[in-house]
């Protein structure tokens, strides 16, 4: 009986919570009037007040801000061009855009606010009100097993060419195939083959699922079509299409790489390797470090190519070399991209800092690596945006055309090269939308004024920018890092390995003389 | 599924073309959907479209990516944005009735399909017309990856892959009228067709003598449009009584 009743007072609390949570499943006025304080509170900087990805903020952004009104979304769990349903729509908002400024909002908003912003967003399109087409989800199966095995990743990648996806993404895929320069949304506005080979920056996630569904679904307003029509037409199956999926998941790093602030170079016995292909780097740790746009100082620039740099680095008793690698599209200046660089220019078109968007240009690649001068006894270190007049920060600068100088800049737009360029030597090899650089340079150099002195078991600030020219970046166009760390491990003093021989000995030579003196006849 | 569709109507067209019909009777049967029949006995529209001024160039097409559709061309081939006929006219022209039509009549759509075929990294043909609910073939006879996005802004769109030439061809339709849909090929940025898309069947492209002909008008007044992707539209006033035939020209300048 006791029972019976708390069973029902159950029900009844548990009813009256949802009722209050959801007045009615479906929409209502409610909702969407609920749901438009949330939206203007929270959406609409980017989104705009009506929904057509206008806001304040949309012209610093690349990808631009979705546009409510056209009710084309990018990540689905339908068909090419069928409207999304609402648990997509909920997905999107509660996880964000990764590889885009969409932030996920689960834990910003209730779960009621989410719900009826979602509501809310509808409103901004009359395809949503259309009821005799209720969007509905591809079945889209289960993975097939043994997904990670050679056999499979073999057939993903016969199909992954097969049906054409190095037309975009590129022979190693990393979104540098031919069709790459030219692509754009359905607002005309650039926009990036994926570099699959990063996909902890795929906008709808990047699991094999995610990938998988992608495929199924197409990426809608974009170029990546849907493969689904060819399941009907016979052209692959659903298993060999989750084999792409795999394969192409198989190209990210099983996790998704963390920053570690220090660099670890260890000391090497051999030569120093001056060469990005030289077998010593496949012995050697790689730290990553994410790059962002250069937004502090004018012109100011929002979107940045090269979203990260991966560093190893070695020493030997008096030289230390530094292996920079990083993705991108083009090998610049290249004038296929022209046309992008174009672009690029003319949705950023309203950035504050010039009164208009530069012509399009053909700029080199580069890379800058930066430490102090001299290395600071303390915490503080010069200012992170290429320092400034009081505390200069000492530079290796590498360009695509024309090789390294090092030199010390004083703030963005100073920078006075070392005698005769400086010593920093660097090799750099371009393939298939990566460079791999190697800067190399003698710990100790003659020009000690302008050339920061290398020591061994210091920790050394060290930071990166980089500069994709086909996408238009030059100057303080450019992606930057914050401060990290690089620190030459010490060599171990020969102390270390003979002390604990001398004291086993002198243990050993005072044990047996204790125990002669025992022995000893009195 | 399809087939049988067409037998069906294939067999009620031959019914009303051998049986000796009574037209009131017929008509009245039919309502506001208008037939074949109707169709064929209204009055005709045609004319040309005509081009003056100085010829643009259409930019060259670099397909040296694409040897399989390179080979195709003895000479290289352009874009297909201005074609003008040797006799002076302007071809890909698509002419339509705007506005005039009885108000609720509707138009059931034919059951042949129309056919786009990418060709040579070219689609063929460069402007179409369709009806609503009438279905698109979509074809590759290239041995390539294209994808075809249609944007769509009153339809919902569609971007779908055909990495190879076709075994079967992707199949579309258009719910709603909208004049044009932009199609195009991501993969090969040049590749550009426009679709109209009519609740009617009076519409028309013009080709290589840049002449429309638009038939089966019941009498009325019609707003006649030329849509070109280039120069824009240009629309006429037209009225038609009877069968007999009207003339109506549309001249495009060069800009």
């Amino acid at each position: 009986m006791i029972r019976a009743v708390g069973r029902f007072v159950g029900w009844a609390v548990s009813g009256a919570v949802l009722l209050t949570a959801y007045p009615a499943n479906r929409l209502t006025a409610q909702d969407t009037t609920a749901g438009k304080v949330v939206y203007v509170k929270w959406c609409a900087g980017c989104h705009g007040e009506t929904g057509a990805g206008d806001g304040e903020a949309a012209r610093y952004m690349l990808p631009h801000p979705r546009d409510f009104t056209g009710a084309i979304y990018q990540i689905r769990s339908t068909g090419s061009g069928e409207l999304p349903t609402d648990a997509d729509l909920l997905r999107a908002v509660d996880q964000g855009l990764p590889g885009t400024a969409m932030p996920g909002w689960k834990t910003r908003l209730s779960d009621r606010e989410r719900r009826d912003v979602v509501s809310y967003l509808k409103t901004f399109s009359t395809f949503f009100a259309d009821t005799s087409t209720h969007p509905k989800a591809l079945d889209f199966g289960r993975a097939p097993s043994g997904g990670s095995g050679a056999e499979a990743l073999r057939v993903g990648q016969q199909f992954y060419d097969s049906i054409g996806c190095r037309k975009c993404h590129g022979d190693l895929s990393r979104g540098d195939g031919p069709s790459a320069p030219t692509l754009k949304d359905d607002a005309g506005r650039p926009i990036f083959a994926a570099d699959l080979s990063e996909n902890w920056r795929f906008n709808g996630g990047g699991s094999a699922e995610d990938i998988y569904h992608r495929l199924r679904t197409g990426l809608d307003g974009t170029p990546m079509p849907s493969f689904s029509d060819l399941l009907e037409q016979k052209f692959l199956t659903e298993e060999q299409l989750w084999r792409v999926a795999q394969y192409v998941r198989s190209l990210s790093p099983a996790e998704t790489p963390t920053v570690r602030d220090v660099i670890r170079a260890p000391q090497i016995t051999g030569p120093l390797p001056r060469s990005p292909g030289d077998s010593a780097w496949g012995r050697v740790d790689s730290y990553w470090f994410p790059l962002v746009g250069q937004v502090i100082r004018k012109s100011r620039w929002f979107a940045p190519a090269v979203s990260g740099v991966s560093v190893q680095a070695v020493h030997t008793r008096d030289s230390l070399a530094l292996r920079v690698v990083w993705d991108d599209r083009s090998q610049s200046p290249d004038s296929s991209w022209l046309t992008h660089i174009g672009r690029v220019f003319a949705a950023l078109a309203a950035d504050d800092s010039a009164s208009a968007p530069p012509e399009p240009g053909l700029w080199p690649d580069q890379l800058a690596v930066q430490f102090p001068l001299t290395i600071p006894p303390g915490m503080e270190r010069p200012y992170f945006l290429m320092g400034n007049a009081t505390a200069p920060v000492y530079q290796w600068r590498w360009s695509s055309q024309g090789g390294a100088v090092a030199g010390v800049a004083r703030g963005l737009d100073r920078f006075d090269p070392a005698a005769g360029g400086g010593t920093v030597g660097a090799q750099a090899v371009y393939d298939h939308g990566q460079w791999r650089l190697v800067l190399a340079r003698a710990l100790a150099t003659a020009d000690t004024a302008h050339e920061l002195q290398v020591r061994t078991g210091r920790a050394i600030p060290v930071a990166f920018f980089a500069w994709d020219g086909s996408n238009g970046e030059h100057g303080t166009r450019m992606a930057v890092s914050t401060w990290y760390f690089l620190a030459l491990d010490e060599p171990t003093p020969a102390r270390v390995f003979i002390s604990p021989v001398i004291a086993m000995a002198l243990t050993l030579a005072l044990g047996m003389l204790v125990v002669w003196r025992a022995q000893r006849p009195k | 599924m399809n087939r049988r569709l067409f037998s069906v109507i294939g067999g009620a067209l031959l019914l009303a073309v051998c049986t000796p019909r009574d037209d009131s009777t017929a008509r009245a049967a039919a309502a506001d959907t208008v037939t074949v029949e109707d169709v064929q006995a209204g009055a005709t529209i045609s004319g040309k479209v005509k081009f003056t001024g100085a010829r643009p160039t259409n930019p060259k097409i670099d397909m040296s990516e694409e040897a399989a559709c390179k080979a195709k061309y003895p000479t290289a081939p352009t874009a297909e944005t201005v074609v003008v006929n040797a006799n002076g006219t302007l071809s890909n022209v698509f002419v339509y009735v705007k506005a005039g039509l009885p108000a609720g009549a509707t138009y059931p759509a034919p059951t042949t399909p129309v056919t786009l075929d990418q060709n040579g990294c070219r689609y063929h043909p460069h402007v179409l017309g369709i009806q609503v609910g009438q279905t698109l073939n979509i074809k590759n006879s290239d041995p390539l990856l294209h994808n075809i996005k249609a944007k769509a802004v009153k339809n919902r769109p569609f971007n779908v892959s055909q990495p190879n030439v076709t075994a079967t061809p992707t199949v579309r339709t258009f719910n709603a009228p909208e004049v044009m849909v932009p199609l195009e090929c991501n993969v090969h940025g040049w590749m550009n067709a426009f679709l109209g898309v009519l609740p009617h069947p009076f519409f028309a492209v013009t080709g290589a003598d840049g002449s429309f002909s638009i038939k089966g008008l019941p009498p009325g007044t019609y707003t006649i449009e030329a849509w070109h992707e280039k120069y824009g539209t240009q629309t006429a006033t037209v009225t038609v009584a009877g069968a007999a035939p009207k003339t109506q020209d549309f001249t495009f300048a060069a800009h």
